[in-house]
């Protein structure tokens, strides 16, 4: 844990929430107590009602896999040793077009399937940082 | 349709550098160039010039430096954009709305960039930090605009069965034209065999889906139709033009670009746009002659194909095949190249080209009887578009 390299994210005051739910391996998505639209990434206004006010809910962490891709050639130097790996877009279970990407564990890459039920894990990478990523699940 | 700016103002004028790998120079210098060679190619003096347009993603230099350099003695009109592919065909919009508005008669729009040697757009040689909507990209590898662009790729194969054969067959096509194209960087032609053992970058793109990162400016002057029957060449009427896209366009940034709201990633911004364009200019999809379309991977060529309406949504892999963009086919695409052979000057390069083909002045890469030109410039969830004429 204490040798990891690769970049870590940079919460602000729209994401911190977010991040600390992840610290205590909890998934929460940005949610309008209006209309109860999930938004994500987080933003300042709901994109339904307009409304300025928005609150962090915990979300079940399941879904299926929307769209991924396989780095060959990582253009960036901290994940050359990682190559191949995959970074899934996962569409969670509670709205359409809520859509969380990470990457897939327990998973070969070839393997994945468009649709694939997928659950979140959490990795806890720094004493600080956690971060969620996906694997297969039978539900 | 009230009045419009259809058919009113024309390019004129069109220039560019050579395209490399290393310029050795400064944008300064790249679009001193191109602008003067735009200029003397329509036939007007520099001095006509009192608008200078551009666009950048801090990577360029600014329309009052290039109006400075180039001596220009005012400068009625300037505007620089900040952005990805939709600017191209939107900056000459914002100079045909500046000349068919009277706020300036001769604009000269350029675009310059050492995308190759300085500041390389798209990810490649740049790290940025994990901040916004790239906090949750990049720390899981999502580093890359190619990776983006990938997500919409994939989308695509998932829905409509789309495969790597279709996305080779562009790049095919590509190298085809840009054989006969002496701006063209890579001129070597190239078989289905060669596509499917490049190398794999982040699959399902492999090596030659991929843009070339380019060195280079190119310029076109925008003036009124008026004063375009007098000139040098047979003017390219800007018959219409569109720009945008639709909900949730959100989420660019430059290198990662995620677009993770867009409802759809099995389409582009091109189905919001289309029936703007071909409305504005009382004109449908079959009456295109030639289509320039922003190409920085292959699966934009395909998706493009379908939310212009050259065919139905899902049938853009199968149209590419069997030669159909290619020269000679029912609808010859990227007749210089596009970027995987011509390079890289973010768009401005297809308006060049469809230029040229207007003009009948493409040579070897000429489509007969070219009445009418498609060019198009991507952002993904978002983009813009030129119908132009002869
Ligand atoms: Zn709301």
């Amino acid at each position: 844990m204490a040798d990891y390299r690769k970049p870590l994210p940079i919460p602000d005051q729209y994401t911190q929430g977010y991040w600390d739910a992840a610290r205590r391996h909890e998934l929460v998505m940005q949610w309008c107590p209006h209309c109860g639209v999930y938004m994500f990434p987080p933003d300042p206004m709901c994109p339904g009602c307009n409304s300025l006010d928005r609150e962090w809910k915990k979300v079940g962490g399941r879904g299926r896999v929307y769209s991924w891709f396989v780095v060959h050639y990582a253009t960036h130097p901290d994940f050359a040793g990682d190559v191949p790996y995959a970074v899934v877009l996962v569409q969670l279970d509670e709205q359409e077009d809520l859509r969380v990407p990470g990457n897939i564990v327990g998973c070969r890459p070839e393997d994945i399937e468009a649709g694939m039920k997928v659950e979140v894990v959490f990795e806890d990478v720094t004493p600080e940082f956690t971060l969620p990523r996906w694997r297969p699940s039978e539900e | 349709m009230g009045t419009t700016f259809k058919d009113r103002t024309a390019i004129v004028g069109i220039g560019w550098t050579e395209y490399s790998r290393a310029s050795g120079k400064s944008t300064l210098h790249l679009a001193d160039e191109a602008c003067k060679k735009a200029i003397e190619d329509s036939g007007l003096r520099v001095r006509d010039i009192d608008g200078v347009v551009t666009f950048n993603v801090n990577d360029s230099v600014s329309p009052q430096w290039v109006a400075a350099s180039l001596g220009l003695p005012e400068l009625r009109y300037h505007l620089e954009r900040w952005g990805g592919g939709t600017s191209a065909p939107a900056m000459v919009a914002d100079a045909a709305m500046a000349v068919a508005c009277g706020l300036a008669d001769n604009v000269v729009v350029f675009r310059s960039m050492n995308g190759r040697s300085g500041r390389r757009p798209g990810g490649s040689g740049e790290h940025p930090a994990p901040r916004g909507e790239d906090q949750f990209l990049i720390p899981y590898g999502w580093t890359s605009f190619v990776h983006a662009c990938a997500i919409f790729a994939r989308r695509h194969m998932v829905l409509y069965g789309t495969r790597p054969e279709h996305f080779g067959a562009v790049t095919i096509a590509a190298r085809k034209h840009g054989a006969l194209n002496e701006r063209a960087q890579l001129r070597k032609p190239i078989t289905m065999q060669d596509y499917l053992n490049s190398r794999m970058v982040a699959d399902p793109f492999r090596l030659l889906d991929i843009c070339l990162e380019t060195d280079g400016a190119c310029a076109v002057v925008v003036t009124s139709a008026e004063r375009a029957r007098n000139l040098k060449h047979r003017p390219v009427y800007i018959m219409a033009a569109a720009m945008g896209g639709g909900p949730k366009v959100s989420g660019f940034s430059p290198n990662t670009a995620g677009f993770l709201r867009t409802p759809s990633h099995g389409d582009t911004y091109a189905k919001y746009v289309a029936p703007h364009l071909f409305g504005m200019a009382g004109i449908a999809p079959k009456d295109v002659d030639v289509a320039e379309l922003y190409d920085e991977m292959t699966f934009a060529t395909i998706f493009q194909l379908e939310d212009y309406g050259f065919c139905k949504k899902g049938e853009g892999g199968p149209f590419v095949e069997g030669g159909r963009i290619e020269l000679g086919g029912e609808l010859p695409v990227n007749t210089h190249g596009g970027f995987l052979s011509e390079g890289y000057i973010h768009g401005l390069n297809h308006v060049v080209e469809a230029v040229q083909q207007l003009r009948g002045e493409a040579g070897l890469r000429q489509v007969k009887d070219a009445e009418i030109a498609l060019s198009t410039g991507v952002g993904l969830t978002v983009g813009g578009a030129l119908l132009l004429r002869r």
